[in-house]
């Protein structure tokens, strides 16, 4: 664990030279009591540790704003501490932990007990999700204000993993987290439509027998949610948008000016539902089972111009951790989800960057000023200039290297990259101006 | 293949085969005192196309019709897990069946027993013959199991890097016997 | 090296046509006083079902014991496999028992498939969930064959419950490989989105196919669809897609009547029509155990195997 205590900052002078940030002209930056001192030429400048940046990009600390850390409940898949370490190297300085763990986020207690250990461990910051509904049941709404007015400050609520389906019920918490300007993050699908769903419903699951997990599931609650968001004038989050569908009636509902905002997964940016169909990994190999799941091609265009364009706000990995033998079994028996905080600059990089779609700008524009705002979190997400806090993510975007899980910090290895070659490489992250990851290994 | 066939030497010809085929059934006729009660059951391919010429030329010289089949001995092999899965051949028992009935065997050469051994087991399978005799175009000697022919064609001494092709008209277009050196091919 | 039957989307036509004729041989040996080949001997065969299917474990059962080879029986119920045991670990297990091949029923679609990645041996697939069936798809096209003396060319309707379907989804590949040409006939409800996309047409009207059909094979209706509301109840889904004795009488007279089995009489097929000489419902069963020697002794007769999926 670190030796450094976060609550007083470091009392470390650490000198970042040569870093072009946001990819622009090389500069140098100079972070100083957990923030940024100075930046521009700083060659006559003290430091106490010197960092070469030469090469490397410099990004506000990301920010992610779906992270299952399973703690409490599932520690044999990741724990805060693993999820928090993954998080560092992954560029990250706050994770947004969603709430479906056991016992369910849905008191203050489970949630400041979450943001507590964060504190503790110091990888990055941990912002708790709390549950919307008590025990994610869709019955009764959580004590959403007393998780509000707790340490943890939480400020987004979602039963992810599951659908606010009753329309009464998401009605309700739309409205009442107004009152401490809090957001409703939908995991949005239809459960009748979506009974025993297990791929996207198309020409890959007719072929494969699989259980179609139809678009429509996702896009009818969406527009429902948008329109009741509309209608009792509060703030909508929508969690990994994966159609083609949905991206126009987002973008629809933003043009009306609604206060409605998305998320889309690294891994709907780059995998299609074919991948369960033919991978060097074989048919039917459950590491792809994700939810949403993967879709189409067309999908996969349709949501990277809509990050591109900024109808999706951001990207979010949705790590989802999940231990080998709940990977290693036939499809259906799997369990859904897949990791992604090591991988998710990289996947960016190789969706988004390399296209054209966007610059590193816009990639800190997705990746840490917008979601810090969707999640109200004043600390992280501000560009890095003089005053700022000291987040800062330095990367390496030359690079390209096969993915490997078994170097990855998670405590799970259901990463659906295995055998790809991704480019960039995350070499350090300071959280408040103390580094967790240098060199790309932990501090 | 055309190349190898080429160069090879032909050791029997149209009118030896012929010739060969004429003795063969001469001799069935005197061993078993005018084909009385016997069976012609060739071995897929060339094997079951010789059965049905030596019972026309029984027919031929003795106004007697012979049955004639075929039995696939491939399922019964000694070899069959140092080769590839290989597709079956025709088998077509005589109406009446074996039983009680001395069968001739009929290949186009000889020359390990390892199929007339497969042979025997089938026939085994399919009924139980009064006695079983072999007859073949070609022996080419290398015997690697206590089995003899009845009826042989010509006895043909080859080495065993040396390969034996019988071409017959029904199949191949052309009746010849060849023999292919390795070397040659 | 190819090792596996798992799809019939594996097999060229080829393949195919070397399993059905393979088939052909081999259905002597059902005739036979001694129904037995040496083929397989020293062979281990594993029946592992994780759903109850008598009669397609009775059927290869029967195919691996008339080659001789060794089979056991592995059925999930009341095994470790009940107690929570993964499909991984049984698989662990049958691979230290020299398993050479595993005969698999699930529930899953795709577990063959996972299965394969687990075993040396060679996987057939006998059912996985709404996947695929290859050796029924093979039988029927046998069956078909002895009866019509060809495939090619042949006008083939699949009627009924293609959506939850594996014999439907290995029937169309297979004869579309072998050059017949299908048209599945169910209502909308009962139809996988993206049909359209398969080898084959698609109708929603039984009447209107029934006239032009050299072959029709009915599936089974399962009562719990009803329920689910692919269609409003038993009686409406007969009237509209079941083949009575009105239906059967459209048919030309050399058509012949499939049934994958076992039927619900009087729900998709009625009695007199199954019972009929044009049915070749019985067959089908005889058929089956050939088929499947056939299959076994093309992937397990020799050094390597075949036919079948590549590795």
């Amino acid at each position: 664990m670190s030796t450094y205590d976060v609550h007083e900052g470091t009392v470390t002078t650490i000198l970042i030279k040569g870093a072009r940030i946001l990819g622009g002209a090389p500069g140098d930056i100079l972070l100083r009591d957990g923030v940024v001192a100075e930046i521009g030429d700083l060659s006559g400048a003290k430091a106490g540790q010197t960092i070469d940046a030469d090469g490397l990009v410099a990004l506000p600390g990301l920010v992610d704003l779906h992270t299952h850390l399973r703690e409490p409940g599932r520690e044999d898949a990741e724990t805060v501490e693993t999820g928090t370490q993954a998080a560092a190297r992954g560029g990250y300085t706050a994770v947004h932990a969603m709430a479906n763990t056991s016992p369910v986020a849905d008191t203050a207690g489970v949630v400041e007990q979450v943001w507590r250990l964060g504190q503790e461990f110091g990888h990055c910051d941990v912002q708790p999700v709390g549950a919307v509904t008590s025990g994610l049941e869709g019955r009764q709404l959580a004590e959403l204000g007393a998780m509000a007015d707790s340490a943890a400050r939480v400020r987004v609520f979602s039963d992810d993993g599951k659908c606010v389906s009753d329309a009464v019920l998401m009605r309700r918490a739309l409205e009442y987290v107004k009152a401490f300007g809090g957001v409703v993050a939908q995991h949005a699908q239809e459960p009748r439509l979506t009974e025993g769903a297990q791929l996207n419903e198309g020409e890959v699951s007719a072929r494969l027998g699989l259980t179609g997990w139809p678009a429509v599931a996702e896009e009818a609650i969406i527009a429902r949610d948008c329109l009741l968001a509309a209608h009792v004038g509060s703030r909508l989050h929508v969690c990994h948008v994966s159609t083609a569908g949905s991206v126009e009636i987002i973008r629809w509902a933003k043009s009306k000016g609604w206060d409605v905002t998305a998320e889309v997964t690294p891994h709907h940016l780059l995998l299609t539902d074919s991948c369960a169909e033919s991978s060097p990994l074989g048919p039917y190999n459950p590491i792809y089972k994700v939810n949403p799941p993967l879709r189409t091609a067309d999908d996969v265009r349709a949501l990277r111009e809509a990050l591109a364009d900024g109808t999706i706000d951001c990207v979010a990995t949705d790590h989802a951790p999940h231990p080998v033998e709940d990977k290693e079994t036939e499809w259906a028996a799997a369990a859904m989800g897949m990791i992604g905080l090591e991988t998710a600059l990289s996947v960016v990089q190789e969706a988004m960057v390399e296209t054209g779609l966007l610059d590193w700008a816009g990639v800190a524009d997705r990746m840490s000023a917008r979601p810090a705002r969707i999640g109200r979190l004043a600390g992280h997400g501000r560009p890095i200039e003089a005053g700022a806090p000291g987040n800062v993510t330095l990367y390496d975007p030359s690079v390209r290297q096969p993915v490997d899980p078994s170097a990855m910090t998670s405590k799970s290895r259901n990463t659906p990259y295995e055998g790809l070659t991704l480019p960039g490489r995350v070499v350090a992250t300071f959280l408040r101006g103390r580094p967790t990851v240098l060199e790309g290994k932990l501090v | 293949m055309s190349d190898a066939r080429n160069q090879a030497r032909a050791v029997l010809e149209g009118p030896d085969i012929h010739r060969a085929l004429t003795r063969i059934a001469h001799e069935i006729l005197e061993r078993t005192r005018g084909a009385e009660n016997i069976v012609l059951i060739g071995i897929p391919t060339r094997g079951a196309t010789l059965a049905h010429r030596i019972a026309g030329r029984i027919a031929q010289f003795e106004e007697i019709k012979v049955p004639v089949g075929a039995i696939d001995v491939t399922m019964y092999r000694d070899d069959l897990r140092l080769r590839p899965a290989r597709p079956l051949g025709r088998t077509e028992l005589p109406q009446d069946g074996v039983d009680g009935r001395t069968v001739v065997l009929v290949d186009d050469v000889l020359y390990s027993g390892r199929t007339v051994r497969a042979a025997l087991d089938a026939l085994n399978d399919v009924g139980r013959p009064r006695a079983v005799q072999l007859a073949t175009l070609v022996d080419r000697g290398h015997r690697e199991l206590p089995i003899r022919a009845d009826y042989v064609g010509k006895n043909l001494p080859t080495s065993k890097s040396e390969k034996v092709k019988v071409f017959l008209e029904e199949t191949d277009g052309r009746d010849a016997v060849v023999l292919i050196k390795e070397d040659d091919r | 090296m190819k090792h596996h039957l798992i799809s019939t989307g594996d097999l060229t036509r080829d393949d195919a046509l070397l399993i059905l004729d393979t088939a052909e041989e081999l259905a002597q040996v059902s005739q036979r006083s001694i129904k037995k080949l040496p083929t397989l001997r020293g062979r281990t065969v594993v029946n592992l079902f994780f759903e109850d299917s008598t009669r397609t474990r009775i059927s290869f059962e029967a195919a691996a014991k008339r080659l001789s080879a060794d089979v056991i029986n592995f059925s999930a119920k009341g095994s470790s496999v009940s107690k929570g045991e993964s499909l991984k670990d049984t698989a662990l297990t049958l691979e230290a028992m020299g398993a050479d091949a595993v005969v698999i029923r699930h529930s899953a679609s795709g577990a063959p498939h996972r299965l394969a990645t687990w075993v040396r041996g060679s996987v057939i697939n006998a059912g996985d969930g709404t996947h695929e069936h290859p050796t029924q798809a093979l039988l029927d096209a046998f069956s078909i064959r002895r009866r019509l003396g060809r495939l090619e060319g042949l006008k083939i309707a699949i009627v009924g419950d293609v959506l939850h379907s594996r014999v439907a989804r290995s029937n169309v590949l297979l004869l579309h490989t072998l050059g017949a040409e299908v048209t599945l006939v169910a209502p909308p409800t009962l139809l996988p989105v993206a049909v359209e996309t398969w080898p084959c047409q698609v109708s929603y009207d039984l009447d209107a196919v029934l006239p032009k059909s050299d072959v029709v094979m009915m599936l089974r209706v399962q009562l719990e669809r009803m329920n689910a509301a692919y269609f409003p109840s038993a009686r409406e889904y007969s009237r509209r897609y079941g083949l009575d004795r009105d239906r059967f009488a459209r048919l030309h007279d050399d058509a012949v009547v499939m049934h994958p089995g076992p039927m619900n009489r009087g729900m998709e097929i009625s009695a007199e029509v199954a019972d009929s000489p044009r049915s070749t419902i019985v067959e089908q069963v005889t058929n089956g155990v050939t088929v499947r020697m056939a299959v076994l002794y093309l992937l397990l007769g020799g050094s390597e195997p075949a036919i079948g999926g590549a590795e």
